[in-house]
């Protein structure tokens, strides 16, 4: 319905956009042709989004498109023109309807122009249309859109049109007993302007129509002849008046709606737009509302919606305005209601609206309750949404563009709130899927109440506060470790040995070569024994170092379990590292065995120590290996050097002897 | 207090204020004064030298402070709120009352009004003091800010006098 109006609407707009512009390139249009034939086939194209209408089979199927023409009202326009059939077949033709499959502007423009030709006594050509015409005529079926009305049903957004619709002096009488054919025909149908005798008569009718009353382009509404026929009309419209005014009342709220999109104050009937609570919105707030205070007949204190309305980043005086807008008994704590209506101030705060003067109507407490009664756990919060769903259909639009920016909030304060942010989000998921499925209230609710009905439990258990959501993080830690698993304390005394040799090693400037691979985790028991195999290759004199090293790998490399691991002094941390759980687990295996139970947690966070040691140790031996890296550096260059001048002594020497 | 059969207000004598109309504005100025002796909040009307004013108050403290300590500690849950006249001068009266959290409030009223009875200065202290607690209830108020609450602005102006 809301869409038929929008694209109506827009249809509309477009095409009489597009219609004063100029008509087809071959037709020459009056300006009342013009205007009448863009407001025709802006009904017909209008009637585009609504039911398919059942066209005769002259006429050409239409592509759907706001720019086309149904067929069915097309079809019908045609038959009002009182044509023979054969003729509107020709008409069809000639336009290039049935070329083109759809009766664009065009199309729809040369067939009107045909029309009015036929019905003037011309030849059905191309080249009637040509010169100046009067206006086609559409005699029985009263303007297009009463056309439409035939499908009540599927035409819904077409209705709007009934009560506007003026009749013709010259052909009232006609029109009545063709409003009561047409009545006796389709009882809804209401009737509508007639045969335009005259152009400008005609021009003014569809001008009254309701479109463009949707359009809010009220200029050229009612005019004062027609005025007087009103009331004649308005018996025959009575009995459309009833279905045909609600709707009618619809679209003008939604066309209202639209419009309070567009300006903040909207003096129509409905002031209240913006402060009106919709049902997305309740529900959002509710959860909002819960996932700060678990129980929802409760209230939540000041610091608590303090913090949670700062995330909205509104300056504080205006914050404060707020709270003394929507805390009505001014006690400091904010119950539901009183959130809601907080929560939507800010929400329309954040849209651009003015804060009000004082707390809307609609966003008074008693208003709030008596309209949502309080959230319970279960069906019937979301039956009672669905009842009171229509009266607040109407600024949907506007609320959709709130429930963005609301959605936009409801990201900061899940961050914060980590263990209600699963819940948050499905929750928002089915208010994402609650949104676009108007009528689906039933298969959401339910699926609503259940994912609330599952929520109440993990609700209660996750507390709000972060303290608490700490709290659980922390929980996982487990205790540290018993020490035999991973030795730490042992296995350092080991470490100790391998450092306190290594570290005269390295004072005395026997360093051990830049290590080229990176210690593999290889826990053995025979680390022990290379390790203390490396002392003595380490402590070999430092000028070998760059043939040590690689003597040193292949030594490393035969023995291959822990040899990278090795070939790092500080690496040996890690390898004493390695060594620990190697050594917890298989070193004392019988250790292992006799606790065979300690826990993994503690293992882990053990292990996690000894690593954390490890790395410690590591970090100072990397130090402590790029220093000697520097060192080495030197002292290669040195040797270079030594070595070139030896060779060039030797070169000196040598000529001598080759001679 | 005000309203009489014809809507004319009837306690009190001449007034200012317009016959009919809602409780008795009366005050010159009134000013709300923190623990530290800073002000809260203070309006005065606008036709008179403002300074004036917030002389007077600042030096009403003096007074008030002269009345609280007088009590002693021992009497400090007995005292009472309302602290009176605290001193006249040629054209205006002015008015105390403190809390107890030892914010006070000052109230200066004309002179010529000379049909103010006592005890509505004490209804208008104690509407001041439970607009000062809605204004406190409020979490974005941080207590010892200037009082920026519009329903408490308006509980003010209904209170001074109307100057057409």
């Amino acid at each position: 319905m809301e869409a038929a109006g929008a694209a109506a609407a827009a249809a509309a707009a477009a095409a009489a956009g597009g219609g004063c512009g100029s008509g087809p390139p071959p037709l020459l249009l009056s300006e009342g042709e013009q205007q009448c034939y863009s407001e025709l086939f802006a009904r017909c194209a209008g009637a585009a989004g609504g039911g398919p209408g059942s066209g005769p089979p002259e006429a050409a199927r239409v592509a759907p498109g706001t720019a086309t023409a149904a067929a069915g009202p097309v079809a019908d326009l045609f038959r009002a023109s009182q044509l023979p059939a054969e003729t509107l077949h020709q008409i069809t033709e000639l336009c290039g309807a049935k070329r083109v499959g759809y009766f664009g502007p065009t199309q729809f423009y040369i067939a009107l122009k045909l029309i009015a030709a036929a019905q003037s006594g011309l030849p059905v050509r191309i080249e009637s249309i040509k010169c100046e015409l009067p206006l086609p005529r559409f005699m029985m079926s009263k303007n297009d859109g009463e056309i439409r009305f035939g499908n009540p049903a599927e035409l819904h957004g077409a209705k709007v049109q009934i009560p506007y619709l003026t009749t013709e002096k010259n052909s009232f009488k006609r029109m009545d007993d063709e409003d009561k054919q047409q009545e006796t025909q389709s009882p809804t149908m209401s009737p509508l302007a007639s045969p335009p005798s005259s152009p400008p008569h005609y021009q003014r009718v569809p001008l009254s129509h309701g479109y463009s009353k949707l359009r809010s382009s009220a200029e050229q509404m009612h005019p004062a002849p027609y005025e007087a026929r009103q009331p004649l009309v308005q018996p025959e419209g009575s009995s459309s008046g009833g279905p045909g005014t609600k709707p009618l009342r619809h679209q003008a709220s939604l066309i209202r709606s639209f419009s309070v999109e567009r300006e903040l104050q909207d003096n129509s009937s409905y002031p209240d737009e913006p402060w009106r609570i919709t049902e997305e919105q309740r529900e959002y707030y509710v959860n909002q509302f819960r996932s700060l205070q678990p129980d929802p007949s409760s209230f939540i204190s000041g610091s608590v919606a303090k913090n949670f309305f700062t995330k909205s980043k509104l300056s504080i005086p205006e914050l404060s305005y707020i709270w003394e807008l929507s805390d009505a008994d001014c006690d400091g704590a904010l119950t539901l209601p009183e959130f809601c209506a907080a929560f939507h101030l800010i929400v329309a705060r954040k849209n651009g609206y003015p804060l009000p003067e004082g707390l809307p109507p609609t966003l008074q407490p008693e208003y709030l309750q008596a309209a949502f009664p309080k959230p319970k756990w279960d069906c019937q919060l979301f039956d009672s949404y669905s009842e009171s769903l229509p009266a607040n259909q109407q600024p949907r639009d506007l609320n959709r563009m709130e429930k963005t920016s609301v959605k936009d909030m409801a990201d900061l304060p899940v961050p914060t709130q980590d263990v209600t942010s699963d819940d948050k989000q499905a929750l928002k998921s089915t208010i994402n899927e609650a949104l676009p499925k108007d009528v689906s209230e039933d298969p959401a609710t339910p699926k609503d109440s259940n994912s609330l009905k599952a929520r109440p439990r993990s609700r209660s258990y996750s507390s709000t506060s972060i303290e608490e959501a700490m709290k659980r993080g922390e929980d996982p830690p487990t205790p540290p470790p018993r020490p035999q698993k991973t030795h730490s304390r042992a296995s350092s005394l080991d470490l100790n040995k391998v450092f306190q040799p290594s570290v005269p090693a390295t004072k005395s400037g026997l360093l051990p070569p830049p290590p080229a691979l990176p210690p593999r985790p290889c826990p053995s028991q025979s680390e022990q024994v290379s390790e203390a195999e490396l002392l003595p290759q380490l402590s070999r004199a430092p000028s070998q170092a760059a043939e040590s090293s690689p003597a040193k790998k292949d030594v490393l490399y035969s023995q291959p379990p822990s040899k990278p691991i090795r070939r790092k002094f500080r690496p040996e941390n890690q390898a004493a590292e390695n060594q620990e759980p190697s050594t917890a687990a298989s070193g004392p295996a019988s250790a292992a065995t006799m606790k065979p139970h300690p826990t993994v947690q503690k293992q882990s966070s053990k292990q996690k120590k000894a690593i954390q040691t490890a790395i410690r140790k590591n970090k100072e031996a990397n130090a402590v290996l790029a220093r000697l890296n520097s060192e080495l550096q030197q002292q290669l260059k040195e040797v270079h050097q030594e070595r070139i001048a030896l060779e060039n002594q030797l070169e000196q020497l040598r000529p001598v002897t080759v001679l | 207090m005000g309203r009489g059969l014809g809507g004319r207000v009837t306690s009190g004598g001449s007034r200012d204020a317009v016959p009919g109309a809602g409780p008795p504005k009366m005050a010159v100025c009134i000013a709300v004064i923190a623990k530290e002796n800073y002000p809260l909040y203070i309006r005065s009307t606008p036709t008179e030298n403002e300074l004036k004013f917030h002389y007077m108050v600042h030096t009403s403290l003096d007074v008030v402070d002269e009345k609280i300590s007088a009590m002693g500690k021992a009497l400090v849950d007995q005292r009472e709120l309302y602290l009176g006249l605290l001193y006249p001068t040629e054209d205006y009266k002015v008015y105390g009352y403190v809390t107890n959290s030892k914010v006070k409030f000052v109230m200066v009223v004309d002179s010529s009004n000379t049909a103010l009875r006592d005890n509505e200065i004490r209804s208008m202290f104690r509407k001041l003091h439970n607009s000062y607690t809605d204004v406190m209830c409020n979490p974005f108020y941080n207590p010892g800010d200037r009082i920026q609450s519009r329903a408490f602005d308006n509980m003010v102006t209904s209170m001074m006098i109307q100057v057409c």
